[in-house]
């Protein structure tokens, strides 16, 4: 057990170097985009002294190194900074700018929640579905079944998701009316209606994401198939469903653990358009309009989330896939 | 005949290569009696294997029954349904496989696979299943009977599982156990005592069994009648006394002979002359692990040299040391009186010339993507600076050497070549550098009896006519009486004995030696019935060798 710690320890060292990467390199990114907040959010007709004062007001005159800097001492501390968007909305309202509704944790909290919240719907429907009909597909190999699965699935992440979110409107809000086709969730919303909302759009992803998972578990266990334990299983007269699920799905599990991994982490960080389609307050939108306007810190906390997802979630998969190994589990 | 278990006539089984289907399988007629064991030999590519299985209703994928009938105590297995064979598979038919390393699963414990079968069958309960494993491992002699089915397969060695197998084989009590060379893979004191076990289980069950092996000497011990098999026919078949004393056939005489190839012993080398090879109080780690303890010993011009012992021994990982690839902790190594550099690396290419290396794997010695021209030319221009027709003409010599026409085999890939001809091929390329010296790791442990006989008179003969010195790597002392000049056994990385063959056959010997050279069947069908009577179960084969420790 002590070197699955230290591989932990490893990893997580090696992740936070790595989110320091990302972080400068979304900062230099978003600087090298044309234009900045004052500009964007002034329109052209604005005079060039009131794009100074609010670039001196939210620190934009400084180099881009200072301002990096500032912002990288800040969030060591635990601070992500304050939005520009909100910052100024505030100060029209008369409220002080550095109240907690202006800053970035605030404003994305709420978000990140309710994308959490998609994604955990969307796996706890997907991955037992993807496996399901990966383990059917292996045990009823290049059968009528087996392609015409592999088919619909390909099919499916084959086509865009927008088209796909319209279909299911189509066929499970508009001709039969079963779910609400608007997914706009509120924080006091009741947790039935919350789900209900959340349904179609988790329905979408799960169209989405199931082709990589299926075909990878369908791929491990085939891949076994010749291996002399599962000859040996048959030889003593197991049934095949039993052959798969018992003596090949665990020794499969590594491979399709990662891609179990990956296609979570996508739901995180890359649903966008579905949030979009669905109206749904998730995180994706945020981060597009944050981009829109160059609001500078909601990206970079945006960016720093999903980074930190995908590192999380490999780093789980590692060392799921660690603990599935009976040799490393088990030693001599 | 109400004995009759197994009935199997004109068998015929293809398989499936590249769109098309070819027999493998030529009819063959099977009949088995109850608590009867038929012993199947023959060379790999024989059949065996498949046939063996398909006494059991059963093709590996790519291949199928197209002929003939296979009938189970009356059951017809070729024409029942997959629910039929199932219901027979491991209840009362089951198999034993070659790797029992691999035929575990290696995501469940021991006593769980053991115990699969009785549940799934509805033969015994699971707790019974266990306990009746418990009883069957102690009656197979495992260490900590009542403990070790709670362990995985990568946590017991390979002649313990191999036991296990059979303990699993055993769950049902079946009437028919097919074994397909469960005692290959092993070292010879761990075949000894698997052997000892198999015997004395199916003796007691009164068990009937297929046992399918290449080795005669194996067969000998375990069956009450052979049948051998070439290229998918039935050559003949005997009871197994009268197959040893008086086989009919010239391919089973040709079988028969290989084991009696024996070069003269070659007279004792001068005191005093320089050894070519001279290996000095080595020691030698992996990492941490000390692997090599002070290993000394000398190799003399136009001799060869055998390092015996099992695996694990540091057989191969002196060889390493020798060529540098993993340079010593302690020693050092001479070559024609001069120390080399220890590291291969700081070797000049003179140095890295004169010692070169034949492996035991030629399929994954050779790249595939290169033609024999090109493999054995590469050499040829790298030391020797040859090119263009100079080259190939050197190619063509080498090729000459080793007994392969070279207008037929220079633009040949590897895979176009049987396993004996990749053999001769790695040893062309050792030879295209010239050198004084060659390692031979193995090089026939992964052949054919005959194939490997060739071999071996073709290192005999490049011996006598380049004055060439051979460290021969091997475990298979049949091979060491063949064609070594002297012998070094070496056990846990020490060298436990050492001198010149004649010797070393001679009683008497250390222990271990003794120990090894008593562990090798012979083709006496009476030799493990007397070796057990005369030394007792419990000292043979690993067990002996636990207690000299």
């Amino acid at each position: 057990m002590t070197s699955i710690l230290r591989i932990i320890a490893q990893r997580l060292l090696l992740g936070i170097l790595t989110l320091f990467v990302v972080s400068i390199v979304i900062f230099t990114a978003v600087n090298m985009l044309p234009g900045d907040f004052a500009q964007l959010i002034l329109g052209q007709g604005a005079t060039p002294e009131a794009v100074e004062a609010i670039r001196k007001d939210l620190g934009l005159d400084q180099p881009p190194i200072t301002r990096y800097f500032q912002w990288l001492a800040s969030a060591l501390q635990g601070d992500l900074g304050n939005s520009f968007a909100q910052a100024n909305f505030a100060s029209f309202v008369g409220a002080d700018g550095s109240t907690n509704m202006a800053s970035v944790a605030a404003q994305i909290a709420p978000r990140f929640e309710n994308t959490l919240f998609l994604a955990g719907v969307t796996a706890l429907i997907a991955v037992p579905f993807s496996l399901f009909l990966g383990i059917l597909a292996a045990l009823y190999r290049n059968s009528i079944f087996d392609r015409a699965t592999n088919i619909l699935t390909l099919s499916s992440i084959s086509s865009p998701e927008f088209f796909l979110a319209y279909i299911l409107i189509l066929f499970l809000a508009v001709l039969n009316p079963i779910l609400p086709s608007l997914s706009n969730i509120y924080a006091d919303m009741p947790f039935d209606e919350r789900l209900t909302r959340t349904l179609l759009p988790a329905l979408t992803l799960t169209l989405v994401v199931t082709a990589h998972m299926m075909r990878m578990t369908r791929a491990a266990i085939i891949n076994l198939l010749a291996s002399p334990y599962i000859e040996m299983a048959r030889l003593k007269g197991i049934s095949p469903m039993r052959v798969i699920v018992k003596h090949a799905l665990p020794n499969a599990l590594a491979p399709i653990i990662n891609v179990v991994a990956l296609n979570l982490a996508y739901l995180i960080t890359g649903v966008v358009v579905v949030e979009v389609v669905f109206v749904y307050p998730g995180i994706g939108q945020l981060f597009v309009d944050s981009v829109k306007i160059r609001d500078i810190p909601v990206v970079q906390a945006c960016c720093l989330i999903f980074a930190t997802a995908y590192i999380l979630l490999n780093l789980t998969a590692d060392i799921l896939s660690i603990i599935s190994n009976p040799r490393l589990r088990h030693p001599k | 005949m109400s004995d009759l278990l197994l009935k199997v006539r004109g068998l015929k089984i293809e398989g499936r290569s590249e769109e098309t289907w070819n027999q493998i399988v030529n009819g063959v007629d099977l009949d088995l009696n109850k608590g009867e064991v038929l012993g199947l030999i023959g060379e790999s590519g024989a059949g065996k294997s498949t046939v063996g299985l398909a006494t059991m209703g059963f093709t590996r994928d790519g291949c199928r029954i197209s002929a003939g009938s296979v009938e189970f105590d009356g059951i017809d297995l070729v024409n029942a349904s997959a629910k039929v064979k199932r219901g027979l598979l491991g209840k009362r038919i089951a198999y034993v496989a070659q790797s029992a390393a691999a035929s575990f699963n290696p995501a469940h414990r021991l006593i769980d696979q053991h115990s699969e079968g009785p549940v799934q069958h509805g033969v015994m309960s699971r707790s019974d299943s266990e306990a009746d494993g418990i009883e069957l491992y102690r009656k197979l002699r495992l260490p900590n009977p009542e403990q070790i089915g709670f362990r995985y397969p990568h946590q017991v060695s390979g002649g313990q599982l191999q036991r296990a197998m059979t303990a699993m084989a055993m769950s049902c009590r079946p009437d028919l156990i097919i074994f397909d060379e469960p005692t290959t893979a092993l070292d010879v004191t761990t075949q000894i005592e698997v052997l000892a076990s198999i015997r004395q289980i199916v003796e007691e069950y009164d068990t009937a069994a297929i046992y399918i092996t290449h080795d005669l000497a194996v067969v000998a011990q375990m069956a009450d009648k052979i049948k051998v098999l070439l290229k998918g026919d039935e050559v003949e078949e005997a009871d197994t006394r009268t197959m040893l004393s008086d086989p009919k056939e010239d391919y089973t005489k040709s079988l028969w002979a290989v084991r009696s190839f024996k070069r003269p012993q070659k007279p004792a080398v001068n005191t005093g002359a320089t050894p070519v090879v001279s290996v000095q109080n080595v020691t030698a780690a992996y990492g941490t692990q000390p692997v090599l303890f002070d290993v000394s010993f000398d190799i003399h011009e136009a001799r060869t040299v055998a390092v015996v012992g099992e695996s694990g021994s540091g057989k191969s990982t002196t060889a390493r040391c020798i060529t540098g690839l993993l340079p010593p902790k302690q020693g050092h190594i001479e070559f024609d009186g001069q120390a080399l550099p220890l590291d291969y690396r700081k070797r000049n290419k003179d140095q890295l010339r004169q010692a070169q290396m034949i492996y035991q794997m030629a399929d994954t010695a050779l790249n595939p993507r290169k033609t024999i021209g090109e493999l054995i030319g590469r050499p040829v221009q790298f030391y020797l600076g040859l090119s263009g027709k100079e080259k190939r003409r050197r190619v063509e010599e080498l090729l000459d050497q080793i007994e392969l026409e070279p207008s037929q085999y220079i633009n040949r890939l590897p895979s176009e070549l049987s396993g004996g001809q990749k053999q001769r091929i790695g040893i062309a390329r050792a030879l295209a550098a010239e050198p004084k010296f060659i390692i031979c790791d193995e090089v026939t442990s992964a052949l054919d009896q005959l194939v490997a006989e060739g071999i071996l008179k073709l290192l005999a003969r490049l011996q006598d006519d380049l004055g060439l010195s051979y460290m021969f790597i091997t475990h298979d002392l049949a091979t060491v009486r063949s064609i070594a000049d002297e012998v070094v056994v070496m056990k846990d990385g020490r060298v436990v004995e050492q001198g010149p063959k004649t010797e070393m056959f001679q009683p008497p010997h250390h222990a271990y030696t003794d120990l090894l050279l008593s562990s090798v069947p012979e083709m006496d069908p009476d030799w493990l019935t007397n070796l057990l009577n005369e030394r007792g179960v419990d000292n043979i084969g690993d067990a002996a060798v636990d207690k000299m420790t």
